[in-house]
């Protein structure tokens, strides 16, 4: 009860500024249609029907149908589950890395640290899309590859926080008085240094979720992400923008979750942001 | 003729928890080719007063009674932002204390020196030769070569030199030097007293000498207001105040002066207590609180008590404070 | 200043070795023989294994790479296996329509950030600075490949005003331009909002500082105060972020390219890939990562050259 009440508090909060209202509105809006996907949608999203090819928006179609007669607004329902699923899960994925070098980094011998940054500032000099469409080469469309780009692309930032914050507190008082009493590194880490790097770099962790939304979209648009027949909001435009000339809904079905969806998130870790760190606020 | 005559000055800052009286009732005037020091500690008002005469109050300050008189007849309290702009610089010309902050990185000296001539006709091979004229004046050696430099490349007691001679560039009437040497060591302060004092009688200026460095005060200063807490406590002839102090404040400042210790202490005497709250001014004296005569009489305002011809001491113990400090 | 420099050149030269090690053990672990695969299901296990020998691939992995670091220093990145022609030649071909769509973003965002991060800061905490806020936050959070595409629709499609497809006819610069519009706002847009956005906060932090005080305090006016004292300060941060601009830039021109059938490193790089042209994709790579570093070098000298401060502290 206690934190029902607290996650409250902090809803109000937010709403109270009308961006964060709006961000929060559009991301509840974006999170319950994947969720409900199989509810809400007509049709299954990979159902063909070659007689409703290319029909446009009614209220049969809310969102039209695409160049072999699947619904689209069904399909926008189900890529919205791909979508966020690959945002949690890459995110995630890229957080506990990043954490787990940039302690690495920041408590380790000195050797290692100027290893690992170098290998980030490396990794940050490939421009990201070409360095995703060279690894998708390798390891083929999926939506595995999709993962391992977007830890590719957002790790080298997360470590570096983490430690620089490491290297911070390495040295507080705090944690000098607990090595002196004879606690392992595990411990210190763990318990004295951990918990006060996670904060910023959550709320940085949910401002990337918008990133990952776009490499998911854009991998999939150029044939490069997620399989066809799945539905995601990039094949949706892949397969609209074929076709752009005379059935412009396609592509307008495809980019607006994805408009959406960026703004939300981006709006809701903005006024995140600014209530809970404004530390971070300089970083662009 | 007074140059400056400031008539029961008050601002108010408006912040969070209420409105902030940071100056009540400031008098003071500065006469014609004198220098007058303000003393105090920090958070007594000084910027503020020297913001206010600028017009340059930040947006939440306000000037809540009294005028500002320039030269008899600009009340600088209603001047409006041009009127006020060409008097700064050209009428009223200010050295602020930080020289290294005080001019803009990223402009040569020479640039910013010919800017500030913006309203004269001259050519600009005409300004920069007056500019290098002021450089000289204030012992800038090589001063043409050093035009094209930028302020990083000078050391800090140059940068102040280069401060001075712009401020003293367009003959102001009125130069307001805002602790000026504070940032400075102190084989440098000397030069810089010197230096101004030396351009003040051949500029003919007013100098509104602000300092919480006692000796410098006494070197230099013709007259001098103490201020506590936004107010002017005493003011009068360097003379007077030195000699013949009647605010306890003022006497216990003396006191705590280290340059005129007359013995040995083991500990640097300090006055008890803290500046008051701001927003929450007692009523009557503003020094009460950290005052040995205080009574009940302190907690009515203390009228300025006139101790000789131009000596005003804002007390009602203006006799019995003789008995405080290093002079009893 | 030289020694600032150099500093910085030495940086950028290690982080590119790094890079190119990296490169070298993805490429590495690719599977399948490159050989075969260029050549094809039909060729001869001797046609392959002499295309081996000719790629090298048939020495042992260490002197592969020693191979591959030394003829890429000598600015050898191999020859394109099918044409026979040299990769360094067929991605330098592709470069100046990449750098032109990025010149054309850095324009957007310079011409429209600048002054809307300007005129933010100085209408500070008004209904102006709201919307320029949220106008560039929104402009950052759309994926640049959505702006292409929508823009496309838009402008090209449905109102026809700008062309759709190409870079417009060789040596006719007005139809360049045009052809340039659109690809480049896309690649652009999202840099007008976080310049505006940088601009606007180092704008506000330099009028805060005491140099500006003594400024209004000689009398100078707020315009002169505002646009040329403080500006030159406040826009001096948009040159390191243009340096690490041009990389996410290079990304989505490769978006920008596809969207708009421009040629370029990106869309080369794209067809590439779909047929398994490895030498090309190495190779332009290589190329768009020292272009990346060499122009974050750049930016840092700029900004060493542009601010005093910057050049004192590393002398």
């Amino acid at each position: 009860m206690l934190r029902l009440a607290k996650i409250w508090r902090i809803v109000r909060r937010i709403v109270r500024e009308p961006l964060g209202a709006l961000g929060l509105g559009l991301v509840v809006l974006v999170v319950l249609s994947a969720l409900f996907a199989d509810v809400l949608a007509s049709y299954p999203p990979t159902k063909l029907s070659p007689a409703d090819r290319f029909a446009p928006a009614s209220f049969q179609h809310l969102l039209g149908t695409d160049h072999i007669g699947r619904d689209l607004f069904s399909r926008v329902l189900y890529g919205g589950r791909i979508a966020l699923s690959i945002a949690l899960g890459a995110t995630g994925a890229s957080l506990v890395i990043g954490i787990m070098l940039g302690l690495i980094a920041g408590y380790g011998p000195r050797w290692l640290d100027n290893i690992l940054l170098l290998v980030f500032d490396a990794l940050k000099s490939f421009p990201t899309v070409i360095l995703a469409l060279t690894l998708v080469t390798i390891t083929g469309p999926s939506l595995m590859s999709v993962v391992l780009v977007v830890v590719l692309v957002s790790v080298p930032g997360y470590a570096r926080i983490i430690r620089t914050q490491t290297l911070v507190l390495k040295s507080a008082e705090h944690v000098m008085a607990a090595r002196s009493m004879g606690a392992g590194s595990a411990r210190i880490l763990t318990v004295h240094i951990l918990p006060n790097v996670i904060g910023p770099i959550l709320i940085l962790a949910s401002m990337d979720i918008p990133v990952v939304v776009a490499i998911e979209a854009g991998l999939s648009f150029l044939g490069m992400g997620v399989r066809p027949p799945t539905p995601s909001w990039g094949s949706i435009l892949n397969d609209g923008f074929a076709n752009i000339r005379d059935s412009y809904w396609i592509v307008v079905a495809g980019g607006l979750p994805i408009i959406l969806t960026t703004l939300g998130f981006t709006f809701l870790g903005e006024t995140l942001r600014d209530l809970f760190d404004p530390r971070l606020k300089g970083r662009v | 003729m007074t140059v400056l005559d400031i008539r029961d000055l008050s601002v108010d800052f408006a912040t969070e928890s209420g409105a902030l009286q940071a100056l009540r009732k400031v008098s003071m005037s500065v006469p014609e080719n004198r220098i007058v020091g303000v003393v105090g500690e920090s958070g007594c008002g000084k910027s503020t007063l020297i913001n206010a005469i600028l017009g340059l109050l930040a947006d939440n300050g306000e000037v809540t009674s009294g005028e500002i008189l320039f030269e008899g007849t600009h009340d600088l309290t209603t001047l409006a932002g041009t009127a006020m702009r060409d008097l700064r610089g050209q009428k009223i010309a200010t050295v602020f204390q930080d020289p290294m902050g005080a001019l803009n990185p990223v402009l040569s000296v020479g640039r910013q020196m010919r800017d500030i001539q913006y309203r004269s006709n001259l050519s600009r091979r005409e300004k920069d030769a007056r500019s290098i004229e002021m450089l000289r004046k204030v012992r800038i050696p090589d001063a043409e070569q050093r035009l094209v430099q930028f302020p990083h490349e000078f050391s800090g007691g140059m940068k102040q030199r280069i401060a001075i001679a712009m401020a003293l560039m367009m003959e102001p009437s009125l130069l307001i030097a805002d602790e000026p040497t504070t940032a400075l060591d102190a084989t440098l302060e000397v030069t810089i007293i010197e230096l101004l004092k030396e351009l003040q009688q051949q500029i003919g200026c007013s100098v509104l000498f602000i300092s919480h460095h006692l000796g410098v005060i006494a070197e230099l200063c013709d007259e001098m207001i103490v201020m506590y807490a936004g107010e002017v406590v005493e003011s009068g002839t360097t003379r007077d105040v030195f000699h013949n102090a009647r605010h306890p404040y003022t006497r216990k400042l003396l006191a705590c002066d280290p340059a005129r210790l007359t013995h040995r202490a083991r500990r640097l005497p300090t006055i008890p207590g803290t500046l008051p709250d701001l927003r929450n001014r007692p009523e009557g004296c503003v020094f009460q609180a950290r005052c040995e005569l205080a009574d009940a009489t302190c907690s009515r305002m203390p009228p300025d008590e006139e101790i000789a011809p131009g000596h005003l001491a804002r007390c009602w113990h203006t006799e019995a404070s003789v008995m405080i400090g290093a002079g009893a | 200043m030289l020694r600032y420099a150099l500093k910085r050149l030495g940086l950028g030269i290690i982080i590119v070795s790094v890079a190119m090690m990296m490169l070298f053990a993805m490429v590495y672990v690719i599977p399948g023989d490159p050989a075969s695969v260029a050549l094809g299901p039909r060729a001869t296990q001797e046609m392959v294994e002499s295309l081996r020998a000719r790629m090298g691939l048939d020495q042992p992995i260490w002197i592969q790479f020693a191979r591959f670091y030394m003829s890429a220093f000598r600015g050898d990145l191999g020859t394109e296996v099918l044409s026979g022609r040299p990769v360094l030649t067929v991605v330098l071909e592709q470069l100046p329509f990449t750098l032109t769509l990025i010149a054309g973003a850095i324009s957007w965002s310079v011409l429209l950030g600048i002054p809307l991060g300007c005129i933010a800061a100085v209408k500070r905490g008004g209904f102006v600075d709201r919307v320029i806020g949220v106008l560039s936050v929104a402009v950052i959070a759309v994926p640049s490949f959505v702006i292409a595409i929508y823009s496309l629709l838009i402008f090209a499609v449905a109102l026809q005003w700008l062309p759709a497809i190409g870079a417009g006819e060789p040596g006719n610069v007005i139809s360049q331009l045009r052809h340039l519009i659109l690809p480049s706002l896309a690649v652009g847009l999202g840099w007008v909002g976080y310049i505006a956005r940088i601009v606007r906060a180092s704008m506000l932090e330099t009028l805060e500082a005491s140099h500006i005080r003594t400024a209004r305090a000689f009398g100078l006016t707020d315009r002169r105060i505002t646009y040329s004292y403080a500006l030159r300060i406040a826009v001096l941060p948009t040159i390191t972020l243009l340096g690490v601009g041009i990389g996410h830039m290079l990304s989505s021109s490769v978006f920008a390219e596809i969207v708009f059938a421009r040629p370029g490193i990106g869309k080369l790089v794209y067809e590439a890939i779909s047929v398994r042209n490895y030498p090309i994709v190495t190779g332009a790579v290589l190329v768009t990562t020292v272009f990346f570093v060499v122009v974050n070098v750049i930016a840092d000298i700029v900004i060493g050259a542009l601010d005093p401060r910057v050049r004192a502290s590393f002398d």
